[in-house]
């Protein structure tokens, strides 16, 4: 499916053809290509793009170097994590569920989970670093993290224990999610016909239900 | 401040005379607005505001809206996520005229709470598939040509808690994760331009300097088509709470992407899978798949007045006012209809009608005390026609929890009372 995402076609996306126009322009003049048409900005060095780009794609582009295994990352786990999700994983109070969930999907009450429903075991690695502990963004090391997301990994078994989660293995992870998800998007899908009936409409105007009975507004203020 | 409330809602009763005790329930009025009234004020006395001095220009440098008007507030629904920091707030559509939101009332939508950037601190980085990888100063933004445009920015999940029923009772929370405001700041495209892109940049990775880093990943068409990176709302610098001093603005594309606090653009070949662009804004359907990708913000309305925060307060001549937007173009045409979609009249559009901004439209009517069941459906220029719920089950079934851009019906009882209920 990735490599359906990289394909995919833009039929649906206006584009304004003037600013497109323009652009092909000032990318084919290699005059302009070459300058800095407003002269404005600063080259950035690599150490400064290295302490900032913290972006980890499913292929595994941009994971930084380390590793760490399930067996790993309990410790860390329990301590930085377990407050919140849980010491299985299920989600303390409203705070989000990690594990479980698998087959729930098509029921009344489906259950989003790193296991059950995320695509890609990149997409872990990227939010824990960047933005977990919840408060504490940024503070694990490479290394902790590779181990935690091993950890929550294997909870939903997508991994075994010893399994040695690093930047050479991230990308060849599969998620049991990972076909869930389609492209493109269909809307326009759902809508009235263009000319919407404007009088003695055959529609229903039963009440079938109404907020104040179901009574979770907040009291006003 | 709730005597003051109690005291007001008698005084209005009596002020309304006649109608007032037709309306007997009114008195629960949700939100009452008005100060306390003294009749010592009214003609053909000399009111208390009159005879003395009021405050100077040293006062208020920094003007506020009236104390009378200290109801119209962003509020939140606690039960809704687990901290503040990762929540939402709504918008009071119920109480605004014209298309402008105050900077003050723009529903906010944080992941990590509203960090505190300072401004001679903040640099956006763009690097990856480009000639030049850059780093821009806030003053370096304001020195690229600007451009001033209204743009409505909606959250995915705005009507995200109606999909199965009617369930929260009032149209700040049913449709107030919306705002439209005037953003001044620098095109794109000319960043674009300035760094580089090479013809491999298929995509852009969007990331804020929040304590969620939020990041989106944008396809290279959107961003050269439409998007800025924004520096000012309504005329002043960017809010805290919507991205202060720059955030991403995606035109008619749903909020999450609006990245705020916007620290870096990556340029890519890939999308980048992102936990928002996977996890979370991603529509399931009830064949257990989910769609990936919904960016576009289809068609919407609602009747911000009469609505269950804004009651009928007298028969006679009312004026019915709304909202409508689309991520898709402009608004053409709105239709109201009293009695449930049976039948439709067409409102008034109010200018001026910008392409994925917010429109508003207005309806006198006249009310005699009768119920009432108010819809509203938008239509844009790209011919397509707002949805019922009905119809938007159909296809999507009712765990999709995103993009709910169906009709809503507010109820109103002959006494004057208004719900939020669902037809069918």
């Amino acid at each position: 499916m990735y490599g359906l995402v990289k394909t995919r076609h833009f039929t649906k996306t206006s584009v304004t053809t003037s600013v497109f126009a323009g652009f092909a322009i000032a990318l084919s003049g290699t005059a302009i290509a070459a300058e800095r048409p407003f002269g404005l900005g600063t080259l950035a060095t690599a150490e400064q793009i290295a302490g900032w780009d913290i972006d980890v794609r499913p292929d595994g582009k941009g994971a930084p170097i380390g590793s760490g295994t399930a067996a790993d990352g309990e410790e860390v786990y329990a301590e930085r994590c377990a407050g919140c999700h849980g010491d299985f994983g299920e989600g303390v109070d409203r705070w989000p569920i990690l594990a479980g969930g698998l087959g729930s999907l098509v029921t009344a009450d489906p259950v989003k989970t790193v296991g059950s429903y995320w695509p890609y075991a990149s997409t872990v690695y990227d939010y824990v670093y960047r933005a977990m502990p919840f408060g504490e963004a940024q503070s694990l090391t490479h290394d902790e993290t590779y181990q935690v997301v091993a950890y929550i990994l294997n909870m939903s078994d997508v991994i075994d224990d010893e399994f040695v989660l690093s930047n050479e293995t991230i990308g060849s992870v599969k998620m049991p999610n990972q076909s869930g998800f389609m492209l493109p998007d269909p809307r326009p899908d759902g809508q009235l016909a263009s000319a919407p009936c404007m009088q003695t409409c055959e529609v229903s105007t039963k009440i079938i239900g109404r907020a104040r009975i179901i009574d979770v507004t907040p009291d006003k203020q | 401040m709730d005597q003051k409330k109690t005291k007001n809602t008698l005084s209005r009763r009596q002020v309304l005379g006649g109608t007032a005790a037709a309306l007997g329930s009114v008195a629960a009025i949700p939100y009452a607005s008005a100060a306390e009234s003294n009749p010592a004020n009214l003609p053909p006395n000399v009111p208390e505001w009159t005879p003395y001095l009021g405050a100077g220009v040293d006062v208020n440098p920094y003007g506020m809206p009236s104390e009378h008007e200290s109801h119209v507030i962003r509020r939140n629904v606690e039960w809704l996520t687990a901290s503040t920091e990762s929540s939402i707030n709504f918008t009071p559509l119920q109480d605004l005229d014209g298309i402008v939101t105050p900077n003050g009332l723009c529903f906010e939508r944080h992941h990590g709470g509203v960090p505190e950037v300072v401004p001679a601190d903040y640099r956006l980085m763009i690097n990856g598939l480009v000639d030049r990888e850059l780093i821009f100063t806030i003053d370096d933004l304001k020195r690229f040509p600007q451009v001033n445009r209204f743009h409505f920015l909606e959250c995915a999940a705005n009507g995200g808690m109606e999909w199965r029923g009617a369930q929260l009772n009032g149209c700040q929370y049913t449709f107030g994760m919306v705002h439209n405001v005037q953003y001044s700041g620098v095109r794109l495209s000319d960043i674009c331009r300035e760094v580089g892109v090479k013809p491999s940049a298929k995509w852009v990775l969007a990331e804020g300097g929040d304590s969620a880093g939020m990041n989106r990943s944008v396809p290279i068409e959107k961003i050269l088509d439409d998007c800025m990176i924004a520096y000012s709302m309504n005329g002043e610098a960017l809010r805290p709470e919507q991205g202060y001093p720059a955030r991403l603005v995606v035109p008619g594309w749903e909020g999450n992407m609006w990245v705020k606090w916007i620290r870096r653009l990556e340029f890519g070949d890939a999308p980048y899978m992102a936990r928002e662009e996977t996890s979370k804004y991603t529509d399931l359907m009830e064949s257990g798949k989910a769609r990936m990708f919904t960016w576009v913000m289809d068609a919407k309305s609602v009747v911000t007045s009469p609505c269950p925060e804004k009651q009928m307060m007298a028969k006679g001549q009312n004026l019915l006012k709304g909202l409508a937007w689309s991520g898709r173009g402009k608004i053409t045409r709105v239709d109201v209809s009293l009695d449930g979609g049976v039948n439709w009249t067409t409102a008034e559009l109010h200018g001026p009608v910008l392409s994925k901004s917010l429109t508003r439209f207005t309806m006198p009517f006249e009310w005699n005390g009768e119920e009432m069941k108010v819809q509203s459906r938008a239509m844009d220029e790209t011919g397509y026609v707002q949805p019922t719920i009905q119809a938007l089950q159909k296809e999507r079934g009712v765990n999709s929890i995103y993009h709910n851009n169906s009709i809503a019906t507010w109820f109103v009882k002959s006494n004057g009372e208004v719900e939020n209920v669902r037809l069918g």
